[in-house]
């Protein structure tokens, strides 16, 4: 079988399914008892077992499960959650990881996985549990006692009600157990064709689990279906166990009686719950919100899976591609209906202007990606960190729906972590000087993303240290970065922004997670380079805050189209500060260099003529336009002809041969066709 | 019969100072009429522009003055012959383009050395069939020309 195919959908999948279960698990640690997560990790586990070993992964798929046995261990309640297990099975999923990982390099997913193998038999067989097995005890006998209420169903009023009058008219009420088959393929087109075996014969009141959930496969071998009929016992299971793949049949009269105390004790404690939602403990009525919970759970990602579908972003590229080239035919007959003032004509072409910048947006809309996509992995990373550098850290992820452009997501991930990790390992302290130092023992960490205006900003918040400005300052003299002149006249941000220069580490001792004083000039050039920026805002023994400022799109910029001589250029809005038209006479000379004074400050002049050779057209006009640009608190006037108007352009880059045009950025299409060059603002301020 | 397969190539046939040039089929995505080039500052001499083809920003490139040869206004037969060599995607602007022909591999010889000639990485040799002569053009050591050249720049 050519499996080549799926494999990017393997891949896709598999890590939804990793990441499922590594958000379960951190939820596990938090809520041990909580079966209900145990049962979503299970079946994530579960499904990953089987695509891998469809796709022929047996690595991977005997890890999964060896996870999996575990995971069904403590789901049956006969392993207990410690904190021990979850670290083995954290580090499986790792290895899991690991592998889906190597496979989408185009490895083949083998990796050596025994140690953690070993450890999942051992917990398996329950050898590290040896004192736990009282509790284990317990636990079972719970079980135990609770296991007849399970197997049956629980009847609202109107099923009561039905039951009640079927059994005054003679019918039989069965509760009838169907198992299939373990090793059936298809169990919602069995479970249809024994629905459809009992409506010959009689009606189905209610099964457990809901008809819903059967349909969607989300139940293991056995379910239970209420049933009214005339037929016995006997012929029932007899018809039932007709249809194939069917492993056994149990039809349990029910007696009304029962059911009324159940409907009693039911009530009462769905009152009880309604007063004190503590109290919900073992009984039935728990059991009964955790369906409802677990049936609504799953309703909502049935919804999700029913509302989106896969596709690379190769092709939205194409989509778009498509589209602008539409654009540029757009114009043209924009064009055309205009010389031929044919009303049929512009009619149409307004119409079709209106249309296509709608779909222009939905475009433009689909490469946007929840932030989330890249924030999902880091409740993971803190927890390993917190661990091995021994600290309490609670970590708060606000606005992970914030959407962000494709391209932008992909690139910010690593600059995020970088900041994490140093947060955590500068930034928070460790418990015992926390609480020395009068602060809660846990340290807090906030990661916000929000919208305002064209820009995403994501900041990065900790309570921990802050950053100590002598400190710094003393480094940097001691690098001779700075002088102690320059010291005095800069800001507390400025003092702050050295942080990010290369070769800068205020780290006393050098660990495994931060402190070599690379990596923050990295973030900052990798943020820079996606056309944001970042500011550190930090007060000492409080805390500090990393502030990311990000284009919400790369592709999509506003730009001022400017004239130099007969060519058109752009230059990008964000680094534009104003527009001016001055007088020849009002330039001046400094040293070779040609200035203007602008609200009492000189700025330095660019002949963007003379810079891009641009062939010379005489124009001896008294006033010359300037565009104010700005780089950080630099300044600077690009001379140009004339400005053209502000336009909202898709940039594109110049292709792979001309890499590296001087103080050229890119390009963008015209609505005519033609290209215009972006111009790089930074490139031409020093 | 592989063997047969084997020894011939497809080429693409172009004119270039009344010469004729060819170069793999396989490496051509297109051949366009002379669109409009937009200037770009500060490059090499060669480097004619970008363009805007169906979407993609391409960069154009006038392979007469990239070998040095004296320049011609564009005629009506002007192309712009696509070319797509690993990661790069270049056009080439050459006097005319009109003939994919294949060639056999056994006709191919290397460039003919003579005393004053100057011998070019970039052409890998030249085959002759029935009257033409057609020299075999290595577009790698052609797209490698515009490196060297960005460097001095630099």
């Amino acid at each position: 079988m050519d499996i080549s195919q799926y494999l990017e959908v393997f891949i896709d999948e598999s890590k939804e399914h990793l990441q499922t279960c590594n958000e379960q698990l951190l939820e596990l640690e938090k809520n041990p008892s909580n079966l209900e997560i145990v049962n979503v990790i299970f079946r994530s586990a579960h499904t990953l077992k089987g695509m891998s070993a469809t796709m022929g992964y047996e690595d991977l798929a005997s890890l999964t499960h060896q996870m999996e046995n575990v995971l069904d261990g403590i789901r049956n309640n006969k392993i207990k959650v410690t904190p021990a297990i979850l670290d083995v099975v954290f580090k499986a999923v790792d290895y899991l990881e690991e592998m889906i990982f190597s496979i989408a390099d185009g490895g083949n997913g083998k990796k050596d996985v025994s140690d953690v193998v070993s450890s999942l038999v051992r917990i398996e067989n329950g050898e590290s549990l040896a004192d736990g097995s009282g509790i284990e005890q317990t636990v079972q006998d719970t079980i135990k006692n609770q296991s007849p209420l399970n197997l049956s169903s629980k009847y609202d009023e109107f099923e009561y009600t039905v039951l009640q009058q079927s059994k005054e008219q003679g019918f039989n009420i069965y509760e009838t157990q169907i198992t299939l088959r373990e090793d059936c393929v298809l169990k919602a087109a069995r479970v249809f064709m024994v629905f459809e075996v009992l409506e010959q014969v009689g009606e189905i009141i209610k099964s457990t689990p809901s008809v819903d959930l059967l349909e969607e496969e989300k139940f293991e071998q056995t379910f239970i279906v209420s049933y009214v009929t005339r037929v016995t016992k006997e012929e029932l299971e007899n018809r039932i166990m007709k249809v194939s793949e069917v492993e056994s049949v149990v039809a349990n009269d029910v007696s009304l009686d029962r059911i009324s105390l159940q409907k009693d004790t039911n009530d009462e404690t769905k009152a009880e719950i309604a007063v004190a939602t503590e109290e919900k403990t073992e009984d039935m009525s728990s059991q009964s919100v955790e369906d409802s919970k677990n049936s609504r759970n799953q309703q909502k990602a049935a919804n999700l899976n029913n509302k989106t579908i896969r596709v690379s972003i190769e092709r939205l590229d194409i989509l778009m591609n498509l589209f602008e080239e539409l654009v540029i035919d757009r114009g043209r007959l924009e064009q055309i209906s205009r010389e031929l003032t044919h009303s049929g004509l512009s009619e149409t072409v307004e119409r079709m202007s209106r249309i296509s910048s709608d779909l222009q947006n939905i475009i433009l809309n689909m490469r946007m990606v929840p932030v989330e996509t890249v924030f999902n992995r880091f409740p993971r990373m803190v927890r390993q960190l917190a661990r091995d550098l021994n600290k309490k850290i609670d970590l708060q992820i606000i606005g992970a729906e914030t959407e962000l452009d494709r391209t932008v997501i992909d690139e910010i991930g690593d600059p995020l972590v970088h900041l994490i990790r140093n947060a955590i390992d500068h930034g928070i302290e460790t418990p015992d000087v926390r609480l020395s130092n009068g602060k809660n023992e846990e340290g807090t960490l906030i990661l916000k993303a929000y919208h305002s205006g064209n820009h995403v900003f994501i900041e990065i918040q900790d309570n921990g240290a802050g950053i100590n400005k002598d400190k710094v300052i003393a480094k940097a003299l001691k690098q001779g970065v700075l002088t102690e002149y320059e010291v005095e006249s800069m800001t507390e941000k400025q003092i702050f922004d050295l942080i990010l220069s290369s070769g800068f580490s205020t780290a006393d001792k050098i660990s495994d997670v931060s402190g070599r004083g690379v990596g923050l000039d990295v973030v900052k050039s990798t943020i820079e380079s996606l056309g944001g920026s970042i500011t550190i805002d930090s007060i000492e023994g409080k805390g500090s805050t990393f502030l990311i400022q990000l284009p919400l799109t790369l592709s999509i910029i506003s730009v001022l189209l400017i004239e130099l001589g007969e060519e058109k250029y752009a230059i990008p809005l964000s680094s534009i500060i104003e527009t001016t038209i001055i007088k020849k006479d009002e330039i001046l000379s400094a040293h070779n260099q040609k200035v203007i004074d602008f609200r009492n400050k000189i700025i330095p002049l660019v002949f963007l003529e003379d810079l891009f050779e641009v062939p010379a057209t005489d124009s001896e006009d008294e006033y010359v336009s300037v565009v104010i640009v700005k780089k950080g608190d630099k300044s600077a006037g690009f001379v140009v002809d004339s400005f053209i108007g502000q336009q909202e352009v898709v940039l594109k880059s110049l292709g792979n041969y001309l890499s590296s045009v001087f103080a050229i950025s890119g390009a963008t299409i015209l609505g005519d066709g033609q290209v215009a060059l972006i111009i790089d603002c930074n490139a031409l301020i020093k | 019969m592989s063997e047969v397969e084997q020894s011939i190539s497809k080429v693409i046939v172009f004119e270039l100072l009344k010469e004729e040039y060819v170069i793999p089929v396989d490496k051509v995505r297109s051949i366009e009429k002379l669109l409009t080039i937009t200037r770009v500052p500060r490059t090499a001499n060669f480097v004619k522009g970008v363009i805007n083809l169906r979407g993609v920003i391409t960069p154009i490139i006038d392979l007469r003055k990239l070998f040095g040869m004296k320049e011609e206004p564009y005629t009506e037969n002007t192309r712009t012959i696509i070319i797509s060599h690993e990661d790069y995607e270049v056009g080439m602007i050459v006097d005319a383009a009109n003939d994919v022909i294949d060639i056999p591999i056994h006709s191919i010889e290397p460039q003919p050395e003579v005393i004053g000639a100057m011998t070019v990485d970039y052409i890998d040799g030249v085959a002759k069939i029935d009257d033409r002569l057609l020299i075999l053009l290595n577009l790698e050591e052609v797209l490698q020309m515009n490196h060297t050249n960005e460097t001095v720049m630099g």
